[in-house]
C-alpha cells in the first residue's frame, strides 16, 4: 500500500515536472540565446491553447474527423504562437536591444507585454474558464495503467522528452544552431563572423514559442479548461524550474523542471499541500545557496 | 521656450479637464434621487456570480421608478466592480461611499465583503449580499449594518453533513478547500460538523488555486480512500480536481457547496460533472414573484437568470421596502425596518433576525444528472 502511494505521488510529480519542462523549455532557451527573461513566454503558451480551442471548435463545427482537427488546430496554434512570438521580440525586444537598453529595461519591456498580451485576450475573448475539448483519447491498450498515469499525461511526458531532444540536435548539430550559440557567446564577433543576428534571435524565438504553443495545447487537454490567466502561474513556475536546472541550460531545464514537480508532489503527499509553495521555494533558495546558477548551470567568469 | 510653453498649455489643458470634472460631479450629488449601489464580481473569473445581481437591482429600479419611484423619488443605480478581490473592495465600497449610495446590494464574494464592510459602517451604508455565506459575517456581531438574503455556510455545512450521512451512508470524508475565506470557511464547518456526527475526516487540505496540476492531492485522495470529497471553494478549481479525479478512475463521490452550483461549473466539467453534489438556494420556482422576475429577465435579456439573481432582486427589493417602510434614508430607521418589517421576495415572505441572516430562507442539495443539477431529498 505504502509502496503503491510513493509510485502514485512518483508519477505525479514526474507528470508535474514534464507540465513545467514543457513551458520552461522555451525560457531557458531564450535566455540561453539572448540572456532576456521573456516573462511573456507564459502568456505565448496560453495564446496557443486559445488559437487551439478556437480553431478546433471551427473545425468541429465543419465537421472533420477528429484526427484532422487536432492535428489542423495544433498546427494553426503553432503558427499563430511563432507569429506572436516573433512580432513580439520586433516590438517589445528588438529596440531595446539597438539602443543598447541596460538589461532591466527589456525585462521591464517583457512584464509590459505579457500583461498586455493577458489583458488582450481578456478583453478580445472572454474572462469565462472554458472548457478544453480533450484530444487524447483514452488509449486502449494503457487503460491497465490509467489510473496511475493518465493517457494526456503520458503524451506530455513523451513529448517533453522528443522537445528536449529535438531542441538540443538544434543547437548542437545544425548550422543555426551553431550561429545561436554564437551569438549567445559574443554578439559582435557573431556579427563579424558573418552572423546576421537578428535572424538568429529571431529564430529563436519562434522555436521558443512553438515549444510553448505545444505546451499550451497538451496541458489544456490535461487540464481541460483554460481562461486568459492561466499563463501567469504556470509561466512564474515554469521560470524558477528553468532557474533551478541552470538558466540556459536545456537539460537543465527539464531537470530542474522534475526536481521542482517531484519535490512539490512528495512534500503535498506525505506532509501537506498547504504549504506545497512554501516548501518548494524554500527548496529553490537551499539550491541557489549550494548551486547559485543552478544544478546544470555554469558558473559565469565575468570580464571587467 | 516653445517647447516649455506647449507642455505649460498642455498642463492647464489637463487642469481644465480634471476641474471640469469636478463641477459635474459636484450636480450629480445634488439631484434628488435613493442611491442604490451595487457591488460585486462583474469581471474576472467570477464574474457570473455577480452580473445576475446587477440585472436584477437594475429590474426592480425601473420598475419602482416606473411606478414613480419611492418616498417620492426616484431610485439610482451605482454599479462597481470588485473583481471578488479583497484588496479591491475597498475602492469599490469607498466609491459606492463617496458617489451617495445609502444602501449596497452586495457585495459577492464573502473576502471581499469582509474588507468592504468596514468602510460602509463607518459611512453608515447599509449592505445586502445576495450571496456572501462567511457565518462570520453576521455572527460575529461585527457588522450591524450587514444583512444578507442567503443563508450562511454552517446552514449549508449541516444539510451537507445530514445529506452525506442520510443519502450516502459516507464512513469517512475528505475534506478539501481553496484556502480563501470563503472555501476554507465552509470546510472547517464540514469538517465540525462531521466529526460531532461521528463520522472519520480522513483528509483535510488546502490547495493552491490556480496551480497547474493537482495530481498530488488527487493521489492523497486515492491513499486515504475517502467515500466522499468534500470541496469548500469555487468553481474553477473544483472542475479541475473532479476531472482529475475521473480521469484516474477515482469514483469517489464528490460534493461542493454553492461556490459550485452554477451552470459554468457543468459547462466547464463537461461528462466529469455527472453525479457531483452541491448544495444551493432552496429551489423557489414555485414562488409567483420568483416566476414574475423569470419573466421579466427573459424578456430584457432574452435567457433565463443566472445565479443568485433571486437573492439579488430579494435583496433589492428588501433594501428599498426598508426604505420606504423607514420613511427616509435614515441609518437607524431602515435598520430598524428591516428587522421588523416582512416583504414579498422571490425567495418567499423574508425578515432579519438581528444578526442581519434572513429568516426562512433554506438550502437544498443538487445532484448533477445530463448536465443539469437537479434538487435532492433527504432520505429520513
Amino acid at each position: 500500500m505504502d509502496f503503491d502511494f510513493l509510485t502514485y505521488l512518483f508519477f505525479g510529480g514526474l507528470t508535474r515536472g514534464s507540465i513545467y519542462a514543457l513551458i520552461a523549455l522555451g525560457y531557458t532557451m531564450v535566455y540561453g540565446i539572448v540572456e532576456l527573461i521573456n516573462f511573456a513566454h507564459g502568456e505565448i503558451y496560453m495564446i496557443g491553447a486559445f488559437t487551439g480551442l478556437i480553431i478546433s471548435s471551427v473545425l468541429t463545427m465543419l465537421g472533420l474527423p477528429i484526427l484532422a482537427i487536432v492535428v489542423l488546430s495544433a498546427l494553426t496554434a503553432i503558427i499563430y504562437s511563432c507569429a506572436y512570438g516573433y512580432t513580439m521580440e520586433k516590438i517589445a525586444y528588438k529596440p531595446l536591444r539597438d539602443s543598447n537598453a541596460p538589461r532591466l529595461s527589456a525585462l521591464i519591456s517583457a512584464i509590459g507585454m505579457s500583461l498586455f498580451l493577458q489583458n488582450y485576450v481578456l478583453l478580445a475573448q472572454t474572462s469565462d474558464f472554458l472548457p478544453f475539448p480533450n484530444f487524447i483519447p483514452d488509449f486502449e491498450f494503457w487503460e491497465p495503467y490509467a489510473h496511475i498515469l493518465t493517457s494526456p499525461e503520458l503524451v506530455i511526458l513523451i513529448t517533453t522528452v522528443i522537445v528536449m531532444i529535438c531542441l538540443t540536435i538544434l543547437i548542437k548539430f545544425t548550422k543555426i544552431g551553431k550561429a545561436m550559440r554564437a551569438t549567445s557567446q559574443d554578439k559582435v564577433m557573431a556579427v563579424l563572423m558573418g552572423v546576421n543576428i537578428n535572424r538568429v534571435i529571431s529564430i529563436t524565438f519562434i522555436v521558443g514559442s512553438a515549444t510553448a504553443a505545444i505546451g499550451g495545447i497538451l496541458i489544456a487537454c490535461h487540464i481541460g479548461q483554460i481562461n486568459f490567466y492561466m499563463g501567469f502561474t504556470a509561466g512564474i513556475k515554469a521560470f524558477v524550474a528553468a532557474v533551478l536546472g541552470g538558466i540556459g541550460s536545456i537539460p537543465g531545464a527539464v531537470l530542474g523542471s522534475f526536481v521542482l514537480g517531484l519535490t512539490e508532489s512528495f512534500f503535498a503527499g506525505y506532509f501537506s499541500s498547504d504549504y506545497e509553495d512554501v516548501f518548494a521555494f524554500l527548496f529553490l533558495v537551499l539550491i541557489l545557496i549550494f548551486r547559485p546558477s543552478g544544478i546544470l548551470g555554469r558558473a559565469e567568469t565575468k570580464k571587467v | 521656450m516653445k517647447k516649455t510653453g506647449k507642455l505649460f498649455s498642455f498642463i492647464t489643458f489637463l487642469f481644465a479637464l480634471f476641474f471640469l470634472y469636478g463641477i459635474s460631479f459636484a450636480i450629480d450629488a445634488k439631484t434628488d434621487t435613493i442611491k442604490l449601489g451595487v457591488a460585486g464580481a462583474h469581471s474576472g473569473d467570477l464574474a457570473s456570480y455577480g452580473i445576475p445581481t446587477i440585472h436584477a437591482a437594475k429590474l426592480v429600479i425601473d420598475k419602482i421608478n416606473a411606478k414613480g419611484g419611492i418616498l417620492g423619488k426616484k431610485v439610482e443605480l451605482l454599479v462597481e466592480d470588485d473583481v471578488c478581490k479583497p484588496e479591491v473592495a475597498g475602492n469599490t465600497a469607498t466609491k459606492l461611499i463617496s458617489d451617495g449610495a445609502s444602501v449596497v446590494v452586495g457585495h459577492i464574494c464573502s473576502g471581499a465583503t469582509k474588507a468592504a464592510l468596514g468602510f460602509y459602517k463607518e459611512a453608515g451604508v447599509i449592505a445586502m449580499s445576495p450571496s456572501a455565506t462567511n457565518p462570520d459575517l453576521t455572527l460575529s456581531g461585527n457588522y450591524p449594518n450587514f444583512f444578507r438574503t442567503i443563508a450562511h455556510d454552517a446552514v449549508q455545512a449541516q444539510l451537507q453533513v445530514q445529506f452525506a450521512i442520510e443519502n450516502l451512508n459516507v464512513k469517512k470524508v475528505a475534506v478539501l478547500h481553496d484556502k480563501g475565506d470563503y472555501g476554507k470557511g465552509a470546510a472547517v464547518l464540514a469538517k465540525k460538523y462531521f466529526i460531532q456526527k461521528g463520522v472519520e475526516v480522513v483528509l483535510f487540505e488546502g490547495v493552491t488555486p490556480g496551480a497547474v496540476d493537482y495530481s498530488a492531492i488527487v493521489t492523497k485522495v486515492r491513499h486515504k480512500n475517502p467515500d466522499l470529497v468534500v470541496w469548500g471553494g469555487y468553481h474553477p478549481e473544483a472542475s479541475k480536481i473532479v476531472t482529475l479525479m475521473r480521469k484516474k478512475r477515482i469514483k469517489t463521490f464528490f460534493m461542493g457547496a454553492d461556490g459550485i452550483k452554477d451552470n459554468s461549473f457543468i459547462k466547464v466539467t463537461g461528462k466529469y460533472a455527472e453525479g457531483v453534489y452541491a448544495t444551493g438556494p432552496r429551489d423557489v420556482s414555485k414562488n409567483s414573484l420568483n416566476i414574475l422576475a423569470k419573466k421579466e429577465h427573459q424578456k430584457a435579456y432574452g435567457s433565463d437568470p443566472g445565479t443568485f439573481f433571486y437573492a439579488g432582486y430579494a435583496a433589492t427589493l428588501a433594501l428599498l421596502n426598508g426604505i420606504e417602510k423607514a420613511g427616509s434614508t435614515n441609518y437607524d430607521a431602515i435598520v430598524k425596518a428591516l428587522r421588523t418589517e416582512y416583504v414579498e421576495t422571490p425567495l418567499g415572505k423574508i425578515r432579519f433576525d438581528k444578526n442581519g441572516d434572513a429568516t426562512g430562507i433554506g438550502f437544498s442539495v443538487y445532484k448533477v444528472e445530463n448536465n443539469v443539477f437537479l434538487e435532492q431529498k433527504i432520505k429520513k
